[in-house]
């Protein structure tokens, strides 16, 4: 076993991880330790671009862009945070581009800006042109452009380094974060990171489901650290689909080719979406859009041999439009389906795409230990985060936002906490709980296999958990669910070594995977409502009067089989009430 | 040099997981060939075939996935988003520098009713670690000697830095390079050079070279000059033929060529 000793330890490597990297490494001795090398991470597959309300190209201010965050997000967001995220965007795309961002270019040289879902001007008139962009590969343009900037600034990397468990210290006040434990994979050895403060940044949990946009690698590891600590998760129902994936691949498809003026079809060509949200049709936020697609679907209007999904039309938009502005998209069509977009519409149905939930904080990025106090000296940001800007359901762009402004605050709050603080001594034993889970999974107890659990996970997870949810299919799903955690007690890795054991790795991962979805299942259960990204057949209203809350869900004794005891937390209003949410 | 050829059923210890799932409908099987190597306990690397049922929709990934989820857990590589965006699965299949992700079984499928084989290797030039999964550090530290960075003196502005859609056109082609390495694992320099900068490096340096935002280009030309830079380059196209995402990368190292040659940019 190593020891090693920082001022501020990051865990994660994608754009909030280097993002907060970039602030805290020029203030505080900084360590950043990520599964995966820094540029494999899935910032990079995040294709239309980052909103600000730059007013580029037309009028635009932050308000607006908050208020279209706050309904985009069916009311169930923090306004405090979408105000900040909303008035700091501009600073960020800004900062971006002097990192050296080659963002698309107006006549005139500034950014360019592309309209995006639910993005309007003068709280819902009409989309409006708010997404700064590079081509259909912005998310990539981000996050090299934040490892340059690592490598600009010397920023100490410890790559393929998997975090296994965080290191929380009693106190009088309650527990205190100092430090992680990282399983090195080349190696197989345990590494003790002491530090003052611990940012977390390890993005989603998409591989709960089968059809998913989100790499192998999302398996929602740091959110599992987390919660196995006895800290809460906080709205993990939430979870969005986006609309446009390629039909059976689940391969991501950007808003952004509906914001330069694709149209969604179903099987007889009609424009379906001018019926669900007639005032900006296509560009209505993703949980309506995606709810309208499984409905054209489920009432026999889906297009293909098995009427079981809908045409993405970039016909009319022309090859010029295409291969400039969405060249990505256009190849991946090529590739994959054998469908070119110039020439004929490309079947797309909802993709499992972006948890809304996660890791509890407040706009400082500091982590909730429940509905007020904090962990000091623990932080989080992006996806793995919730603050909550993104409420009930994110709007296009505002993923690529949220890592930028709030990777930058987790990034200066943490480096300004080590300033303030000693180091506070580990507890005793830190690594003992992962020595034992490694040993326990390399030892043979059965004959389960990781891959056929997993498999069975997600196909009740796309199932029963996806798009539109009832009482009857989340108790299936959560009744296999649990039968696959009780099998998971007698799972065999097949390799036995030290050296990149990647099969110790997959299996490490699935234990975090089906107590992420168990979490799910168990708050969208108790949800009897239908709320952006949760929809409810059984219950298809939004119901203010008991669920405009925070779902705070809390693991309830040891053990992967352990019980999830459900709190809830209030929604902070500065200024807007809920209305019906009409597009 | 032991190279052995050994079908799953031969194994007695670390073979078959149990029962693989059942086989879809119009799949057929393929031999996947693979160069294994674990320094752990294999003295030489060998080749290993697998018996795999693969789609013609199916990428070499999802094979590569069959075996390690049903038939060998031991087998070794890096993967994340399997659709050629993150740039981990770079091997070279069938004797070519290919992300994993990006191939699809129809376009290797032997015509005839012939038996399809597929050989996978890793990429060559940098320290195996483990079957396909190789040293990235030596194709990283070459990245980032460049100044892989935007470099600008004086102060910055207060809102973004024009640039007019001409000056950003330029530099287009190489800011989708996602350090794969299949470019720089192509090149015969490289394989025999190891100190050569490679394709991958010049590249990145290109893309900050031809940027009118950056000031950084005569310290990296510098950089670039020495003996272990661009004129390395012999102009074999293979990086060109490798990349997985389109970049004229031979035209690239020529422009910084000429650029050295001519001292301006």
């Amino acid at each position: 076993m190593q020891f090693h000793k920082y001022d501020v330890v990051i865990v994660g490597a994608g754009g909030a991880g280097m993002r907060a990297a970039i602030e805290a490494g020029q203030r505080a001795r900084t360590a950043v330790l990520t599964k995966l090398y820094p540029t494999r991470s899935h910032t990079g597959a995040a294709q239309g671009g980052m909103c600000a309300a730059l007013a580029n190209v037309e009028e635009d201010n932050w308000e607006w862009h908050t208020f279209d965050t706050i309904k985009g997000g069916d009311y169930l967001v923090d306004q405090d945070a979408a105000e900040i995220m909303a008035k700091e965007a501009i600073d960020a795309v800004l900062d971006l581009e002097k990192m050296g961002l080659p963002f698309n270019r107006t006549p005139e040289g500034k950014i360019d800006q592309r309209r995006f879902g639910g993005h309007t001007r003068n709280h819902g008139e009409a989309a409006v042109r708010r997404a700064c962009y590079a081509a259909d590969r912005t998310g990539h343009m981000i996050l090299q452009t934040l490892y340059q900037n690592c490598v600009k600034h010397g920023i100490e990397f410890f790559n393929e380094f998997y975090v296994l468990d965080i290191c929380l210290t009693e106190t009088d006040e309650g527990p205190v974060c100092t430090g992680a434990i990282a399983y090195e994979l080349a190696t197989g050895e345990l590494h003790v990171f002491q530090a003052k403060a611990v940012v977390f940044a390890t993005g989603g949990f998409g591989k709960v489901f089968k059809t998913t946009s989100n790499a192998h690698t999302l398996t929602g590891d740091g959110m599992g650290v987390v919660f196995r600590k006895g800290l809460p998760l906080e709205d993990m129902e939430f979870y969005q689909f986006h609309p446009t994936g390629l039909a059976g691949l689940g391969i991501l498809l950007t808003e952004g080719a509906r914001g330069e003026g694709a149209i969604l079809r179903n099987a007889s060509g009609e424009r379906f979406m001018e019926r669900y949200a007639p005032t900006i049709k296509d560009l209505a936020p993703r949980d309506i859009v995606a709810r309208s697609m499984a409905l054209e679907v489920l009432e026999g209007r889906g297009a293909g041999p098995n009427k079981d999904y809908v045409l993405l039309d970039c016909t009319h938009l022309g090859a010029e439009v295409l291969e400039t502005k969405l060249p990505d998209i256009t190849e991946f069509a090529r590739t994959y389906l054998a469908v070119d977009p110039v020439k004929e519409p490309v079947p797309v149905y909802p993709t499992a795409h972006y948890a809304m939930g996660g890791i509890p904080t407040n706009v400082h990025a500091e982590v909730l230990r429940d509905n007020e106090n904090v962990v000091p000296g623990l932080y989080a940001a992006g996806e793995c985060a919730c603050v909550s800007v993104h409420g009930a359901n994110r709007l296009g762009t505002n993923s690529l936002l949220d890592i930028n402004v709030f990777g930058r605050r987790a990034g200066i709050a943490a480096a300004e906490f080590a300033a303030n603080h000693d180091f506070v001594d580990l507890p005793e034993a830190p690594a003992k709980l992962v020595e034992d889970q490694l040993a326990l999974l390399l030892s043979e107890h059965g004959q389960e296999r990781v891959a056929d659990i997993r498999t069975e996970l997600q196909a009740t997870m796309d199932a029963n958990a996806s798009v539109y949810r009832t009482e009857e299919t989340l108790k299936q799903a959560l009744h296999d669910v649990q039968a696959l955690k009780e099998r998971y007690a007698h799972i065999t890795v097949q390799d036995k070594g030290k050296r990149f054991n990647t099969d110790l790795l997959e299996a490490v991962e699935l234990g975090f995977l089906l107590e992420l979805a168990e979490i799910l299942v168990v708050g969208a259960l108790a949800r009897k409502e239908s709320r952006g990204g949760h929809a409810r057949e059984d219950y298809p209203n939004r119901d203010d009067t008991n669920f405009m809350r925070h779902t705070m869900a809390y693991k309830q004794g040891e053990g992967l089989t352990a019980d999830i005891r459900l709190d809830y937390k209030p929604v902070t209003f500065t200024r807007y009430q809920p209305m019906e949410r009409k597009y | 040099m032991t190279a052995s050829t050994t079908s799953p059923t031969d194994q007695t210890t670390s073979g078959s997981r149990g029962t693989t799932p059942p086989v879809p409908e119009g799949a057929v099987a393929v031999t996947v060939k693979i160069r294994r190597f674990n320094p752990e306990v294999d003295p030489e690397p060998y080749w290993q075939s697998f018996e795999v049922p693969a789609l013609p929709t199916d990428r070499v990934l999802n094979l590569l996935h069959y075996v390690k989820w049903y038939l060998d857990g031991t087998l070794t590589f890096r993967r994340s988003c399997a659709h050629g965006i993150c740039g981990s699965d770079a091997m070279k299949i069938n004797g070519v520098n290919r992300l994993a992700c990006k191939v699809l079984m129809k376009d290797l499928f032997a015509g005839d009713g012939k038996q399809t084989t597929v050989t996978i290797e890793p990429i060559k030039g940098l320290p195996v670690h483990k079957d396909l999964l190789v040293d990235m550090e030596p194709f990283f530290e070459a990245f980032r000697a460049v100044k892989p960075y935007l470099i600008a003196y004086g102060n910055e502005p207060t809102r973004e830095r024009l640039q007019s859609q001409a000056d950003r056109a330029r530099f287009d082609d190489t800011t989708k390079c996602i350090l794969c390495a299949c470019c720089t694992t192509s090149c015969p320099v490289y394989w025999t050079e190891g100190s050569y900068f490679g394709p991958a490096a010049i590249v990145n340096a290109h893309r900050f070279i031809f940027d009118s935002r950056d000031e950084g280009a005569e310290e990296r030309l510098d950089i670039l000059n020495d003996v272990d830079g661009v004129w390395r380059c012999r102009t074999t196209f293979n990086c060109t033929d490798a990349c997985p995402r389109g970049i004229q990368v031979t035209k690239a190292i020529q422009e910084v060529k000429r650029a050295l040659l001519f001292r301006r940019t």
